[in-house]
């Protein structure tokens, strides 16, 4: 394994393992602060997808320069993760708060089929492209090769603010400190006055916002179909459970570790390259269950 | 008693007649369809189904198939296997189906074929490509009205070595399932006997539905092979082009070979390159250099761009055929029968011993099953015309050089072509007019 192999599997994982991480990021907040394992979360990436590319469709029509489209990504990704957040957390999330966790995990899962089957009323069954803006950046070319500059900047470069802006957020501002408040525990939070269902309508919101912005960002990459936030969802969960749940700078990592493992594969063994994200999860869950970095928490009984 | 008695001989003469009925002909022939409807190979299914409306109702208002009207009731591939094969079962068991055409992907046919044999269901294979089904197994209910895997890679083979003889490397990149895998062993097995010392430099093999590329294409840029083969279909193929076109792997001195690419041209537009080896699995095309000034063709492609905006691409030709094989099956069956409403069992055997003609060329069917249906391949150009590109330097290639005989096993017999069937005079070109 030679050093421009290293850097060509390199080039190709960080893309992916960005989005990845976008999406396990939305997924790992959401968990964190209710509890509940959003497995309607898949949909919105999807949703994020479509609702870029009806954009990108629209600004195309009207003849408007594709650069814009950046911007109107982000915009319809925060749009799509206020309006299905919030539906999400009103009409769901908050009213199985204390039920059984498989009555959760079934909940969360007819919200995703629901999504599903909206997504296919409202975009039909048929591919979207909208890839004019990624052909205007041009490209970029490493030892040989040569990579779009949205694969290789925009897209890292979104997931970093991201990261930052999150960890910011959360260490730095008022409503920051009451979100890892009521993540480390409602209970007391809401007796120090913290308005837990406030905090958590926000946070989902912003949960929702991320995984929206993966699909947002990966549609001028590739086709949007039906299908992708169930391919999605699977995914960003093995990246979820190898980092632990609720770990924000673990989701980085552990979509890292993901998204590079799959690219390499395809360089020395192609035949494992689907397999390569569980065989990760597998490998970590079994040394360490709780995932890589989630912290020793007292079992209270 | 004697009233019993004659209770039970009126109601045993009532059922005897009932099933001597059964021999006359139905109010309507129900013919279960399976195609894609959903996911990224529903770029693919809905024409198909498209073309199946269009081409049903045209049938029934000529009065349907030996007077009874055709009524096709769709199944959607897309819902994946189990619950396919499921649905399948349901309309053969409780609505009393006994005729299907299925299906689009070879994954599905490899399940149906088995079951529809046991069933004692007629089923006309009318897209999957895979050539084992017919080949392992002697079928009675199971046909096939167009070209196998094997005729299709054979002859791509064949007009590579025609047109871009002068290649050392090759590297594959194709959908991980049965026909992505059959269709590299059918294509290598070909090229070695007439190159054997090609070297194959990298085979990617990226799963079904994939929507990102980006590591095969970096692949393919650091090991620039001579030649690239790549037989994927719908949104799979649609996607590669338009990554390989925006990562510009298109600008390297590769020669890419795209059997399956004419059901994307239109859709792809301007990001398909000129030079690009296509096809469209047979002698169908809406451009088809021998058929396209038919009346009956040119009408065909009139109502079919009014109906769905669009030229028809292989899978409506295939829905054409399947649909038209089956039609005279049953013309066929019922010439034998002298007149009389045939049973499945009859139309399959029919169908063994007859040929056919939608759109192009005729098809001809074998005791196998298996249809013998000749190969259009070209090489892509931009023309004022149309607004994507089109096939020029055409080649027609006769089914019979390119298909293992009956009895034989393809990955074997593809090993004995002989180099100088490139010199057939058989081999028909064309140009783009």
């Amino acid at each position: 394994m030679n050093a421009s192999l290293l850097l060509l599997a390199l080039m190709d994982g960080i893309s992916y393992a960005a989005l990845l991480f976008l999406v396990a990021l939305g997924l790992t907040l959401i968990f964190g602060v209710m509890n509940i394992l959003n497995l309607a979360h898949g949909s919105l990436y999807a949703w994020g997808g479509y609702v870029a590319a009806t954009f990108g469709i629209v600004i195309a029509k009207a003849g408007l320069s594709p650069l814009l489209i950046l911007p109107a990504l982000v915009i319809g990704a925060v749009l799509t993760g206020i309006v299905l957040g919030s539906i999400l957390e009103i009409g769901l999330l908050r009213r199985i708060l204390t039920k059984d966790p498989i009555l959760q995990l079934l909940g969360t899962f007819a919200a995703f089929m629901i999504l599903e089957d909206l997504q296919r009323l409202i975009w039909g069954s048929q591919p979207y492209f909208v890839s004019d803006v990624v052909s205007l950046l041009g490209t970029l070319t490493v030892a040989d090769v040569t990579y779009t500059r949205y694969q290789l900047l925009v897209i890292p470069s979104v997931a970093v603010v991201a990261l930052l802006g999150l960890r910011w957020f959360l260490n730095r501002t008022a409503l920051g400190r009451q979100v890892t408040a009521v993540t480390h525990h409602r209970e007391i939070a809401t007796a120090m006055g913290v308005n837990a269902s406030r905090v958590s309508l926000l946070t989902i919101v912003i949960g929702a916002a991320l995984g929206a912005l993966g699909g947002a960002l990966a549609a001028p990459t590739t086709s949007i179909t039906p299908g992708i936030g169930a391919e999605m969802m699977v995914l960003s969960f093995a990246v979820v459970a190898t980092a632990g749940l609720g770990q924000i700078g673990g989701a980085a990592i552990a979509a890292l570790m993901i998204g590079l493992g799959r690219s390499f594969a395809v360089y020395l063994f192609p035949e494992v390259e689907v397999l390569v994200p569980y065989l990760i999860m597998v490998a970590v869950l079994l040394i360490r269950p709780q995932g890589m970095f989630s912290r020793v928490a007292t079992r209270r009984i | 008693m004697k009233l019993y008695g004659a209770l039970a001989t009126t109601v045993a003469l009532a059922l005897g007649a009932g099933t001597a009925l059964a021999q006359d002909k139905p109010a309507e022939l129900k013919v279960g369809i399976t195609t894609f409807m959903s996911g990224p190979a529903s770029v693919f299914g809905v024409p198909g189904k498209a073309a199946a409306d269009l081409l049903i109702e045209e049938m029934n208002a000529k009065g349907g198939i030996g007077g009874v009207k055709i009524s096709p009731i769709f199944i959607d591939e897309g819902i994946g296997g189990d619950k396919m094969l499921s649905e399948y079962r349901r309309l053969v068991q409780e609505q009393g189906v006994r005729v299907t055409l299925a299906a689009i992907s070879s994954g599905s046919c490899n399940i149906i074929a088995p079951v529809a044999e046991d069933l004692k269901v007629l089923n006309v294979m009318w897209d999957c490509g895979t050539e084992k089904i017919l080949e392992d197994k002697r079928y009675r209910y199971v046909v096939r009205t167009q070209a196998n895997a094997t005729t299709e890679m054979v002859a791509t083979v064949l007009y590579l070595m025609k047109t871009r003889p002068d290649f050392k490397t090759v590297a594959v990149v194709n959908q991980d399932y049965a026909w992505g895998r059959d269709s590299w062993e059918l294509f290598l097995g070909t090229l070695k006997a007439f190159k054997p010392d090609v070297k194959v430099v990298a085979e990617m093999f990226p799963k079904f539905g994939a929507s990102d590329f980006s590591t095969e294409i970096s692949r393919l840029q650091a090991m620039r092979p001579d030649v690239v083969l790549n037989t994927s279909w719908g949104g799979d193929l649609d996607t590669f082009v338009r990554q390989a076109s925006q990562r510009g792997l298109f600008r390297q001195n590769t020669t890419f070979v795209m059997p399956l690419a004419e059901s994307s041209l239109e859709r792809l537009g301007n990001a398909m390159p000129e030079g690009v080896i296509v096809g469209g699995r047979g002698e169908h095309y809406f451009l088809h250099p021998e058929t396209k000034d038919d009346p009956k063709h040119k009408d065909f492609v009139a109502k079919f761009r009014s109906k769905t905006n669009a030229y028809p691409i292989y899978p409506t030709y295939h829905m054409a055929q399947a649909l038209e094989g089956l039609k005279t099956g049953y013309e066929t069956a019922m010439q034998a029968n002298g007149g009389k409403w045939p049973s499945p069992e009859q139309v399959a055997d029919a169908m063994r011993k007859m040929e056919f003609k939608a759109f192009g060329r005729v098809v001809k069917m074998r005791e196998d099953g298996q249809g013998l249906e000749d190969q259009l391949l070209g090489l892509t150009k931009r023309v004022p015309e149309y607004p994507f590109v089109i096939m020029d330097k055409m080649m027609l290639i006769p089914a019979d050089m390119v298909t293992a005989p009956v009895g034989e096993r393809s990955p074997e017999w593809v090993k004995t072509i002989k180099p100088d069937i490139l010199n057939s005079d058989r081999l028909k070109s064309y140009d783009y007019k």
